[in-house]
């Protein structure tokens, strides 16, 4: 009879997103997991490889008038307007709890000003549980500030060195979509500093509402997320990962094991789990199983075999 | 506050009128833990479009473990669930958010208008089997016509509470509004009014039981992704300025809590 260490039977899922370790490459997206104690009883999250909390602001922001969101084909659009609680609650209320789950938890950040970027990134800075930065560059909802640094190669760029200077973990810039050129925009902030990189942020949208012929949402205009937008992330992270040395971390639809697969093949080194949270609050540790499975199935050494393993 | 994720099986599926549709399912966890006034998010297909869930109140719960929800089939999603069948499984989640606070020392009136109807009868389950003296409760139901409220009335007479109904085109119970019975009865200063229904109907509702000083819960509806405070999606104006979610500071508020148009 043999013996098998059941530990060595585990696919090895690791991987390294600039100076940050995860246990495996399956993330949940920031506004999609609130601060993560509302998933504490749907998920172990001590299994989940990283989770990124609502985008926090310097000070409190009570986002947009209803309505805020609206479901369109395969997808939703949504224009919350980053309502959130603020950094001094944040670090006052939610951290307490963030600090001891088993889990990095990375704090997506936000700003109407390069200088608010840098003051946030100094109050959280010694804040204990906090793994990592993710710098928000990029929501389409605020109408100043977010679009033009998220689309402005050097007022990215500008934003990342300040949270880079300020900050005493790694810092992940999080791109908008919604750029000619995301290759550019990649580059612009790795020479800026960034550890890594993560991709897409919502598609700008719009719906209409013929019977009273006004926008559906309050704030007009949306982001679109879900399935619908996953081959144009796809085709951007690929873009990304050719264009930039620092690891990519792939968003954009991913629902299943297959997508995150594609989206590691494209070249990301790890993925974050966005919409589909609201639909099957379960799917992220259903896919840190299913890329396990895969692995093994594949007989891979790691699940790093994967990343950019595209043939052609 | 324990939520569930249950593949529930379709017991029983009612046609009670041409677009009506009552669902039983099975779902003890949900059941076994459900308050009047929560909520539950159903998938109702198993593909990416129709995407997100769709929030249905709880019209009932049994000791048994059925969940029954009940909804007019107007979209997507709900014509879906329109055409189930019995043994069919369904992916519902709950229970959700705060339901109605009963008040057990005050008398209590009911308000359900068209499928507002659907969480009172959960309501009015729970009010019946609480030992008190039930002579000064009372149930009013509304909707446009004899379809919206007949169907479910034997099932609200079980309690043995008061019953009153009323139809915008005089086919059951008397011509008018719910809100025209609602101050044709009476309401003495300690009754709590528990309310569902169209947005004027709350409206009238609110104005109405402030003006008499009486305290008013409302169930009120909102869009929803997530269901349970992730996406922020569900707000609504309160009385302080900002906002509240319905997903989880309501579905059910004092009617104070809100902003109010008029």
């Amino acid at each position: 009879m043999e013996f098998v260490n059941e530990r060595d039977s585990y696919p090895d899922l690791r991987v390294d997103i600039g100076g940050l370790s995860l246990r495996n490459p399956v993330m949940t997206a920031s506004g999609t997991f609130g601060y993560a104690r509302e998933f504490e009883n749907l998920v172990n999250l001590h299994r989940l490889g990283g989770v990124i909390v609502k985008g926090i602001s310097l000070r409190p922001r009570a986002g947009n008038p209803p309505q805020r969101i609206v479901e369109t084909p395969c997808g939703m659009l949504n224009a919350i307007g980053l309502q959130n609680v603020g950094v001094e609650r944040f670090i006052a209320e939610k951290m307490k709890y963030l600090k001891g789950i088993d889990v990095p938890v990375i704090v997506n950040i936000l700003g109407d000003t390069v200088d608010e970027y840098r003051m946030l990134t100094e109050r959280l800075r010694g804040v204990e549980g906090i793994a990592a930065l993710e710098v928000n560059i990029s929501c389409p909802n605020v109408k100043r500030g977010g679009v033009a640094f998220g689309t402005v190669p050097s007022m990215a760029a500008a934003v990342t060195e300040a949270v880079k200077k300020a900050a005493d973990v790694p810092v992940i810039v999080k791109l908008s979509p919604n750029v000619n050129d995301i290759g550019e925009m990649a580059r612009a902030v790795e020479s800026a500093g960034a550890d890594s990189i993560s991709l897409i942020n919502t598609l700008i949208g719009m719906a209409i509402d013929v019977e009273r012929r006004k926008p559906v949402l309050a704030n007009v205009i949306g982001g679109l997320s879900g399935p619908a937008i996953k081959p144009v992330a796809l085709r951007m992270v690929y873009q990304a990962a050719g264009s930039v040395n620092i690891p990519v971390i792939g968003i954009g639809g991913i629902e299943t094991t297959g997508d995150a697969l594609e989206f590691l093949l494209a070249g990301a080194t790890a993925i974050q789990v966005g919409t589909a949270n609201f639909i099957n609050p379960r799917v992220s540790e259903e896919l840190v199983d299913g890329i396990g499975e895969y692995v093994k199935s594949h007989k891979l050494n790691s699940v790093r075999e994967l990343i950019g393993a595209l043939e052609f | 506050m324990s939520q569930h994720q249950e593949k529930a099986r379709i017991i029983r599926f009612e046609q009670l009128s041409e677009l009506n549709v009552r669902i039983t399912l099975d779902a003890p966890l949900i059941a076994a833990s459900a308050d009047a006034g929560q909520f539950v998010m159903i998938r109702t297909g198993s593909g990416q479009d129709p995407l997100l869930r769709r929030p249905f109140s709880l019209h009932q719960t049994s000791s048994s473990g059925y969940i029954q929800i009940y909804f007019k089939n107007v979209g997507r999603g709900t014509h879906i669930l329109a055409h189930t069948k019995v043994g069919e499984l369904l992916d519902v989640f709950g229970p959700l958010g705060r339901g109605f606070r009963f008040a057990r020392d005050r008398a209590a009136c009911l308000v359900g208008g068209g499928l507002g109807i659907a969480p009172m009868l959960f309501l009015a389950k729970k009010i019946a089997s609480s030992s008190r003296d039930h002579g000064r409760d009372l149930i009013i139901l509304g909707g446009r016509s004899r379809e919206d409220v007949e169907p479910l009335v034997e099932d609200f007479k079980e309690f043995g509470l008061a019953l009153r109904c009323a139809t915008d085109d005089g086919s059951f119970g008397i011509k008018g509004l719910v809100t025209d019975l609602v101050k044709s009865e009476h309401l003495t200063r300690d009754t709590v009014v528990y309310g569902c229904g169209p947005e004027n109907m709350l409206e009238a509702l609110n104005r109405f039981c402030r003006s008499r000083g009486i305290a008013c819960q409302v169930s009120v509806e909102s869009v929803m992704a997530c269901g349970m405070g992730a996406c922020l999606g569900c707000n609504i104006d309160a009385a302080q300025g900002d906002y509240l979610h319905v997903c989880i500071d309501g579905p059910v508020f004092n009617t104070e809590d809100l902003a109010w148009n008029s």
